[in-house]
């Protein structure tokens, strides 16, 4: 005959689901529910407060035939493949040259790490008063003798936004050197010593064995930095304020300046749902591969 | 023979010297920003206007920085830093503790209390981590309301918590998996129960990883602009809000210097945090791979 389960065992069985109910039900609600509730958003008429009707997928093609916004998706294109290709390969590069043995590798590292701590208002604080015209770079040549030299980018339309590539690459460049060089030291060395038994020269090593070998930081790397950009949003306040004009406008500072300050809400949770879809695509699967692996490594 | 060796010896010496060449091309690139901050911070402000960004002051002045802690106008008041600075740190220090704490028990539940669905909670807090916040900013914002919390300090406290959950499990998760299981089982056999098995065995383990939580997440709420931007205004705003109204007020002639002493005040607190602990935030930051 079973033993009847005394009251307090069954409540230490169910201690575990308790405890964890809280934050599951905090996350349903600030994430999922609401989430849902942006999407409802973005079906109704909503302009400076939220209205709860339904007009289709008006505020859609409201979105899409603002030229604003046309601006905004093309600038965020711009600078993720810029940011995502530098960055990527400035920091593959600093990895590979800090792993060869170098004297002094932590205080480097800490160096090229440390716009990693800063906030992004206080980068753009920075890099907007180096890259001034006025003050900065371009006058500093200037004085030393080079009159006609320009570099005025921070104030041309059309160049702006590669001031904001500058700026994030700097800020984040130590992130993805990081990674890499987690997946370098993870590397068993034995593998080298053989190709070089074989007269392998280094740079052919690492082409065609070790640069391989980091995929998986590769995609750490590629799936994190695109997250950064598709979301920044304060490094583009603080560096050009979405100008000159609008030259520097992205969607994250468009959701933010139609809803709060354009009584667009309805256009602003349209231009988010944009944004999440876009995350989603890029972060689910990854998410997914990563812990189907973590399953299958356990 | 001979010249062999004298050959590839010379061909190593120019290769070493390339590459510390590249590397500290690269730290000077990397610490110039932080130098012009500094020393534009301590010029007078007509040596700013005559002389190069980056060559060194001749006179030494930290009038700048007692005018951006103290005396600097936002636009609306000129109070200086001060204030959003105190706000900061009232702001993020509970941010950080609840974060962390929730994060422990989180991530000690995941990994020690399997239970079926458990994997799946953990898939959908971990969406979290990667949730775009203008997503959900909207409802936020009139749940904030509802609450009575709209634009006060404990508001932005209750949301910097809520979106720091999502990290912090990962963190404590990450780092619980790789204690053996049977460390638990024991001490249920010894009639440990769950909230004993936490205090006396996970916790005393787990320094490090509250180490690097509270870091990350001190680094997080510390930097963060667009939920203090648009969940707080006026008085109780944090101080990255704070210093972008004050860089970008426009009366009379740009105090440059005055904004540099501001982005270093602002910049300070994570800097030093990272100078002093940089292994722990370097952890912090690479666990965003997912994988622990």
């Amino acid at each position: 005959m079973p033993r009847p389960i005394p009251l307090s065992e069954r409540f230490a069985n169910w201690l575990p689901r308790l405890v964890l109910t809280p934050s599951l039900l905090i996350v349903l609600v600030a994430v999922y529910l609401f989430i849902a509730w942006t999407g409802w958003i973005s079906l109704s008429s909503s302009k400076i407060v939220p209205k709860y009707d339904f007009v289709g997928l008006e505020q859609y093609f409201r979105l899409w035939s603002t030229p604003r916004w046309h601006t905004a998706v093309a600038n965020l294109f711009i600078f993720s493949t810029l940011f995502l290709g530098v960055t990527t390969g400035l920091g593959l590069l600093m990895a590979i040259l800090l792993d060869q043995k170098i004297r002094a590798e932590g205080a480097l590292r800490t160096i090229f790490l440390y716009p990693m701590a800063l906030s992004f208002i206080v980068t753009g604080t920075a890099w907007k008063w180096i890259l001034n015209p006025a003050l900065g770079v371009q006058k500093m040549v200037n004085d030393m003798g080079w009159t006609s030299f320009v570099f005025d980018w921070i104030a041309q339309p059309t160049f702006a936004i590669y001031c904001v590539v500058i700026a994030a690459v700097w800020q984040s460049t130590g992130f993805a050197m990081a990674i890499f060089l987690a997946g370098l030291r993870g590397i068993d060395n034995s593998v080298i010593k053989a190709a070089q038994i074989e007269g392998a020269g280094l740079p052919r090593i690492y082409r065609s064995i070790i640069v391989p070998m980091l995929r998986p930081a590769f995609l750490s790397v590629i799936v994190l930095l695109s997250y950064v950009a598709i979301k920044s949003f304060d490094l583009i306040l603080a560096l050009t304020g979405t100008g000159p004009g609008s030259a520097t406008e992205m969607p994250s500072t468009f959701m933010y300046s139609a809803t709060f300050r354009r009584d667009q809400m309805g256009v602003g949770a349209a231009s988010a749902m944009m944004m999440l879809m876009t995350v989603a695509a890029i972060i689910v699967p990854y998410l997914y591969s990563e812990l189907k692996e973590n399953r299958d490594g356990h | 023979m001979a010249t062999n060796a004298t050959s590839l010896r010379r061909q190593r010496l120019i290769g070493r010297t390339v590459i510390y060449g590249a590397l500290l091309f690269m730290a000077a690139f990397y610490l110039m920003p932080l130098w012009v901050m500094i020393i534009t911070s301590i010029k007078p402000l007509d040596e700013i206007y005559a002389g190069s960004f980056i060559g060194l002051p001749k006179h030494i002045t930290f009038e700048a920085w007692r005018s951006a802690w103290s005396e600097a106008c936002n636009g609306t008041a000129c109070m200086g830093l001060k204030p959003y600075f105190v706000n900061s740190i009232l702001l993020t220090i509970p941010a950080v503790l609840l974060s962390t704490s929730i994060g422990a028990i989180n991530g000690y539940v995941i990994t020690k209390w399997r239970f079926p669905g458990s994997n799946v909670i953990f898939g959908l807090l971990l969406f979290g981590c990667f949730l775009p916040f203008q997503a959900v900013i909207l409802p936020m914002a009139q749940t904030l309301g509802f609450l009575g919390l709209a634009g006060t300090l404990p508001g932005l406290i209750l949301v910097h918590t809520v979106y720091g959950i999502a990290f912090t499990t990962l963190f404590f998760r990450n780092y619980f998996i790789g204690i053996p299981d049977e460390l638990v089982k024991a001490a249920q056999i010894d009639g440990a129960g769950f909230i004993r098995i936490f205090v006396s065995i996970m916790l005393p383990t787990a320094l490090p990883i509250i180490v690097v939580s509270c870091i990350w997440q001190f680094t997080q709420i510390w930097n963060d602009f667009l939920f203090g931007a648009s969940f707080t205004a006026g008085e109780n705003a944090p101080i990255t809000v704070a210093l972008n109204n004050i860089v970008n007020v426009s009366m009379g002639r740009k105090q440059y210097n005055v904004d540099m002493a501001a982005a270093m005040i602002a910049a300070l607190p994570t800097l030093i945090v990272y100078v002093v602990a940089g292994r722990y935030f370097v952890r912090g930051l690479t666990a965003g791979a997912v994988k622990g």
